[in-house]
């Protein structure tokens, strides 16, 4: 082992493997090439010393080589500043403070980081020759270790020859000011601010390197009484001594911060070993109260401003004032060991509320102003502070669901008025507070996470218990009024409500007929239909204005299509409707499926126009007139539009009536569930108004929105269980998971457990909203929007089912149903559409064919199934999905709806 | 797939020595499991853990590359990593393991070629021999990518000439519109950010490959615009390239059973050279329009299949047989002899015999009608007629359904 080596162990590693749990990697020799630059240097360094040389030892020019990368001036310098002319230990110097100048001081953590400030600040070097550059007063140097000092910085070869003080003494007072002269407040350019990080949070003992194991914060106690109370049979000591071990683990924690360091400092990878890793690693101990490393951390950086050299050798390089050497053998374990400092006691022993004492000469200055004592106009205060005041400690949480707290901000003394100022919460906390507030229904339980782990010493299993203990407890479940919803809604006799869907061909006026109608019955206002009708003409599109209210989607509207079904709402005298706009694209049919879904009744509607009827007769008419009636719509509406065009023949109209009465007949239709109105759904002819056209005077009949008045809807299961399937999931304000649909059977209040199928998770009902109003609670046929709560969203997705957990639906991946085949079926692959829900599968077996009537079997295991027969199959899916008796589900394959049926 | 000797030939195979292939590319795995089957001894390179114990008692475990030779027990493949596991016991005797040892052989093909020896326990019948001329067939078209998608839902995959491979399910949920809606267009590109993402990290375009885009509606355009928006902003040339000459066909839904109408779109039938999966999806569908019409002439299930090859109905002109290459895989001799014994009935009848897998489309459509359909030469009309009871009998599937 090389005398080099040797020095290193003797010196370190007994208070290294002590304090910081770092052992030391026993194997790293000099090379052979180092040891050559090794000799190099020390001969060189002793021809440099010349006959100073007998007040140093070979083994202190080696340590000062290879701490100094064999850089020989260095070596040098730093030799005669340490050995060969030891400056008397200075005093503490009395530290003015920065004379009520605003500084606004911050270190980049972004690119520096906490170990650059630590071991290498290069961008501190550049800082401070910045502060040069900014014509600041050349400050003296009036001690000799300063060129060490410097060294030790950075090992900045490069540092321009500007003598700086370690104890700054302020000769000119207002320097800072000038500093900052020419920049308005708050408007500091980029270049010259720099951010002020929270260092890692180090638990631990308190502040002071005493060679005992450190005492403890009350904080710390509390946690560790925690623990006991956990683990219980933990003795006090074994407590301290886990406590103990924390703080080294925190301590080694750091270690690769300073490695990254040394990356930066190029080959000196070995050394840091040495000086540096225990400097740092020193760090934590000094500053194991967890507010004081940010501190010591910010006075470092102030050392550049108001300059405090004992703090910067200490909080930096673990080393003392006036012995700020740092690699000197024993340095580091005498910075362990050393009284606390004046600013740990300040900290420590001095609560915040010292900030009415009165320093003593000898009391450093450890604070600098933060954004302080200039007012809003940039003017520095005429009144000149008094520099011996000691600054206000304040601590400051962030907000309720903020990780730290340590926020600390040291300020001077200023006039009561100012600090009062600061002493309530600012503007920006006062929105964060509320911010806060308002997500604290999922802040909730990450708050009650965050508070344990401040406790430094509790072990993470009790903090994980803890949080498990209280997540149930923290958000309060949404309170239930309990109400008996089918009496409620008997006192309360509200409107009735009900749903359609519009269905038709592609281009049928679906979409435009319903904006009329919705700007005839002043839902929406002629100044939104202009609006839009002036976008849709810059779009070229000038006939679609209409069919923007409903068709909101950019992708809907460069197109002119409608892609999805839009849902608004409008109230007559005595029903409250829910338009469900569908697509007419076959692609789009899914969406449609959604729609019809939901609905009581249907308007179809058909494009009265040359060849558009025939057309839509092979097309979606057909298909969409299908797809109602197995949905289970049985009344239509037929919308015969643009009767205009043909100049309101009555014999057009008639034409398509008989023909879709009998179409419509033959897919099940009642005559008496059938309605047939002439319309013109661009000038809005017969939907809310009579036509004024003499040409459509042969119509007596009802007016579309009439027709739909007489529509009953169907009966609501209000007794059976909850069944609401989600029409679409989405984030609000209320809640994250807000959900819509429509309540098929059963009710729902505030309040109430939910079940979401398929996922099987429990929910909340935080808050209902029926017809964009709250209310309390809603029934079947209602459609409704519920805040959940007590869910994660990815638990919720569009066709779920949400039910009752007492009676929860059923989930599977194979069902039998009876299904009316619309054109041939054999075992193939479908998918199989149920509302929102679409899921590929196949058909598995045909069990038998049946009679359309009576049900009873015709056939046993038909090879196929042939359009217009009823059959029993079974069908498989590729995953689980909440199925039930008597739901309607649609198989479509190949583009083509091939059944529709019931769940058996 | 290739003969590891170049004098060996298909015709001239002897049942004693084996057959040593060379796996040379990573489908060639999925056609070494179609060769394989239970029973088989496979002679391969396997990698063995050998546990020493030394005199002292510590015991060193090692990994010995040695070769094999396993009567196999049972196959297992990974259609995603392309991984073949061969598990049985150990027949021939050497330095680390003993004879009766069990032992599983993962052939896999990576960089290397691999070379292997397969002896047919049943030797080499007209199935297996068909199986080998499809392995060993050198013309092979490169695969096809294709993203079936619709808004919220997309499937990666990757058609080969003989599978189609899922690489990748993205489903994100896409908030519908609401008069409030306003992150839609977001949501959506997040969602096709996502799908070029995991098409990108699943499909290697580094070799000149088509990818087809299918959707209903707009999702594919827009999803391809995306993707030449994002080769634009990211100047990125391979990117640019791919959807330059992507193919945007129109399908009825984002399910991969749709990729069955894409392929047979014209736009599609266009880049898709692939003869085989054209050819087998021609002829599914003529058996399905032959079913839909009902006039006897399209059968399946075993029972009336087998009954037709036994008359001879399944012969020249027409007559098509469809089978599960499954079948052949592992069953027990008998019925393996069975279904040989139809495949050559067949062929001696002058029909046609088509194997397929069930790893692409056309194979699964097939399996859902049982795995085994034929297309009559003439229409036979109460081929179901007996086998009633016997079927109601062994329906055993209904007692475990849920409802």
């Amino acid at each position: 082992m090389s005398r080099h080596q040797y020095i290193r162990n003797l010196d370190y590693g007994d208070a290294v493997d002590e304090y910081e749990g770092y052992s030391e990697e026993e194997n790293d020799e000099l090379s052979p090439e180092d040891r050559a630059l090794m000799n190099q240097g020390t001969a060189d360094v002793q021809a440099a010393l010349g006959v100073e040389i007998s007040k140093v030892t070979v083994a202190q020019i080696e340590e000062a080589l290879w701490h100094y990368y064999y850089d020989v001036d260095k070596s040098v310098a730093y030799l005669i500043s340490k050995f060969v002319n030891p400056r008397p230990k200075a005093t503490k110097p009395a530290v003015q403070p920065p004379n009520g100048k605003s500084v606004t001081c911050a270190i980049d953590t972004s690119t520096a980081g906490l170990p650059l400030e630590l071991g290498i600040p290069s961008h501190w070097a550049a800082k401070y020759l910045d502060l040069t550059d900014t014509g600041l007063p050349a400050l003296q140097t009036n001690s000799p270790n300063s060129a060490a000092w410097r060294q030790s910085i950075g090992h900045q070869s490069n540092t321009r020859a500007l003598s700086i003080s370690t104890p700054v003494s302020f000769e000119h007072g207002t320097w800072i000011s000038h500093f900052f002269q020419d920049m308005p407040w708050g408007n500091i350019p980029k270049h010259r601010e720099t951010t002020f990080i929270a260092p890692p949070k180090r638990r631990g003992g308190l502040l002071g390197g005493s060679g005992m194991p450190p005492k403890m914060s009350k904080l710390q106690a509390l946690a560790a009484a925690r623990k006991k109370k956990a683990e219980e049979k933990k003795a006090i000591d074994e407590k301290a001594e886990q406590t103990r071990m924390q703080v080294e683990d925190l301590s080694m924690e750091h270690t690769p911060a300073g490695k990254e360091n040394v990356l930066m400092a190029g080959p000196s990878n070995k050394r840091l070993k040495t000086s540096e890793s225990i400097a740092q690693s020193t760090m934590p101990l000094l500053g194991s109260q967890p507010t004081q490393p940010e501190i010591s951390h910010q006075s470092g950086v102030m050392t550049k401003v108001p300059g405090e050299g004992p703090l910067l050798g200490q909080g930096l390089f673990g080393g003392r004032p006036g012995s700020s050497t740092p690699d000197a053998p024993g340095d580091g374990r005498k910075a362990i060991m050393a009284e606390p400092s004046a600013f740990a006691q300040l900290l420590c022993w001095n609560p915040p509320t010292s900030r009415t004492s009165n320093g003593s000469e000898s009391d450093p200055l450890y604070g600098f102003g933060c954004g302080y004592g200039a007012d809003n106009k940039g003017n520095p205060p005429t009144k000149p502070l008094d520099p011996t005041d000691w600054f206000d400690v304040r601590k400051r949480k962030r907000d309720d669901s903020g990780d730290f707290d340590e926020e600390v901000i040291l300020y001077p003394n200023l006039p009561q008025s100012v600090r009062d100022t600061f002493a309530q919460p600012s503007p920006d906390d006062v929105v964060l507070a509320a911010q806060a507030k308002a997500k604290s229904m999922k802040a909730g339980p990450k708050t009650a996470a965050a508070q344990p782990k401040k406790k430094g010493t509790a072990s993470t299993d009790a903090v994980t218990a803890s949080v498990d203990g209280l997540r149930i407890s923290d958000a309060p479940l949404p309170k239930s009024r309990n109400l008996d919803v089918l009496s409620e809604l008997e006192k309360s006799k509200p409107k009735k409500s009900a749903s359609f869907v519009v269905v038709g061909h592609v281009d049928a006026g679906k979409s435009t007929m319903m904006g009329r109608l919705l700007l005839d019955l002043k839902v929406v206002d002629q100044r939104t239909i202009d609006k839009l009708q002036k976008e849709a003409k810059t779009e070229g599109k000038g006939s679609f204005g209409l069919a923007w209210v409903l068709d909101q989607r950019p992708e809907e509207r460069s197109r002119g299509i409608t892609m999805d079904i839009a849902t608004r709402r409008f109230e007559t005298e005595h029903t409250a409707f829910t338009i469900l706009d569908a697509p007419g694209h076959a692609e789009y049919i899914y969406n449609m499926i959604a729609g019809a879904s939901q609905a009581d009744f249907a308007i179809l509607v058909i494009d009265a126009s040359i060849d558009a009827f025939e057309s839509g007769l092979k097309g979606q008419t057909r298909e969409h007139s299908l797809l109602i009636r197995s949905m289970g719509v049985s009344r239509i509406i037929v919308a015969i539009n643009k009767l205009d065009t043909v100049a309101w023949s009555q014999e057009r109209f008639s034409e398509i009536k008989d023909q879709m009465s009998g179409f419509l007949s033959t897919a099940n239709f009642q005559h008496k569930n059938m309605a047939f109105v002439p319309v013109s759904g661009l000038n809005g002819d017969n939907l809310v108004h009579r036509s004024r056209d003499p040409a459509a005077s042969w119509y007596t009949g009802p007016t579309l929105v009439e027709e739909l008045e007489n529509s009953e809807p169907s009966a609501r299961a209000l007794t059976k269980p909850l069944r609401m399937t989600v029409f679409e999931v989405y984030r609000t304000m209320q809640s994250p998971v807000t959900v819509s649909g429509r309540i098929e059977a059963g009710s729902v209040q505030m309040g109430d457990a939910l079940l979401v199928q398929p996922s099987g998770q429990k929910a909340y009902v935080k808050s209902i909203l029926a017809n964009e109003a709250p209310v309390d609670w809603a029934v079947a046929g209602q459609n409704v929007v519920l805040h959940l709560s007590h869910i994660d969203p990815i638990h919720v997705r569009d066709g779920d089912i949400i039910c009752d957990p007492a009676k929860p639906v059923p989930k599977a991946d194979t069902f039998k149903m009876k299904a009316l085949a619309f054109d041939i079926l054999m075992p193939m692959p479908v998918e199989v559409h149920r509302g929102r829900l679409n899921q590929a599968g196949k058909i598995e077996t045909i069990s038998a064919l049946l009679d359309k009537a009576s049900g009873s079997v015709v056939k046993k295991n038909p090879k196929i199934v042939k359009p217009a027969m009823v059959a029993r199959i079974v069908v498989k899916l590729e995953s689980q999905v909440p199925l039930e008796p008597g739901q309607r589900v649609v198989l479509r394959s190949g583009g083509q709806t091939v059944a529709a049926g019931l769940l058996e | 797939m290739r003969f590891a000797s170049k004098k060996q030939t298909i015709e001239g195979i002897d049942e004693d020595a084996g057959v040593s292939l060379l796996i040379v590319e990573p489908e060639d795995m999925w056609h070494a499991n179609n060769l394989i089957s239970d029973g088989d001894v496979v002679h391969a390179p396997a990698f063995r853990k050998v546990t020493t114990t030394t005199a002292t008692g510590s015991k060193v475990v090692k990994n010995v590359r040695t070769n094999l030779s396993i009567q196999v027990k049972s196959t297992f493949f990974d259609p995603h990593a392309s991984e073949l596991k061969v598990s049985g016991t150990v027949v021939n005797e050497n330095d680390w393991v003993s004879v009766g040892q069990h032992h599983t052989i993962t052939l896999k093909y990576d960089k290397a070629d691999i070379k292997f020896t397969i002896w047919k326990s049943n030797g080499w019948d007209s199935v297996a021999i068909q199986s080998l001329k499809e392995a060993l067939s050198e013309d092979r078209p490169e695969a096809i990518a294709a993203v079936v998608m619709q808004e919220g839902l997309a499937n990666i995959c990757l058609i080969t000439e003989f599978r189609t491979i899922l690489k990748q399910r993205i489903d994100s949920p896409i908030p519908k519109k609401r008069s409030t809606a306003k992150e839609s267009s977001g949501v959506m590109s997040a969602f096709y950010d996502k799908t070029l993402a995991s098409l990108r990290n699943n499909i290697d375009f580094s070799i000149p490959r088509t990818l087809l885009l299918a959707s209903p509606g707009f999702s594919a355009d827009d999803f391809r615009a995306y993707m030449q928006s994002e080769a634009a902003r990211t100047g990125d040339k391979g990117l640019q390239k791919i959807a330059r000459e992507a193919v945007v066909v129109q399908s009825t839904s984002g399910h991969v059973h749709s990729l069955n109408e894409v392929l047979k779109s014209t736009k599609a039938k266009k880049i898709v050279q692939n003869a085989k999966f054209a050819t087998e999806s021609n002829l599914m569908d003529q058996f399905y329009d032959r079913l839909r019409k009902d006039d006897g002439r399209a059968w399946y299930g075993t029972k009336p299949v087998e009954k037709a090859v036994a008359e001879g109905a399944v012969g020249r002109g027409g007559g098509v047989l469809f089978v599960n290459n499954g079948f052949f895989r592992s069953m027990d001799v008998a019925t393996r002899k069975r279904y040989v014994g139809l495949v050559d009935k067949v062929k001696e009848d002058g029909g046609e015999v088509r194997l397929l897998s069930s790893d692409d489309e056309s194979g699964k459509r097939l399996e859902s009608l049982g795995g085994i359909a034929a297309v009559l030469t003439y229409p036979i009309l109460d081929l179901d007629e007996d086998d009633e009871e016997e079927e109601v009998a062994a329906g055993p599937d209904e007692g475990d359904m849920v409802i």
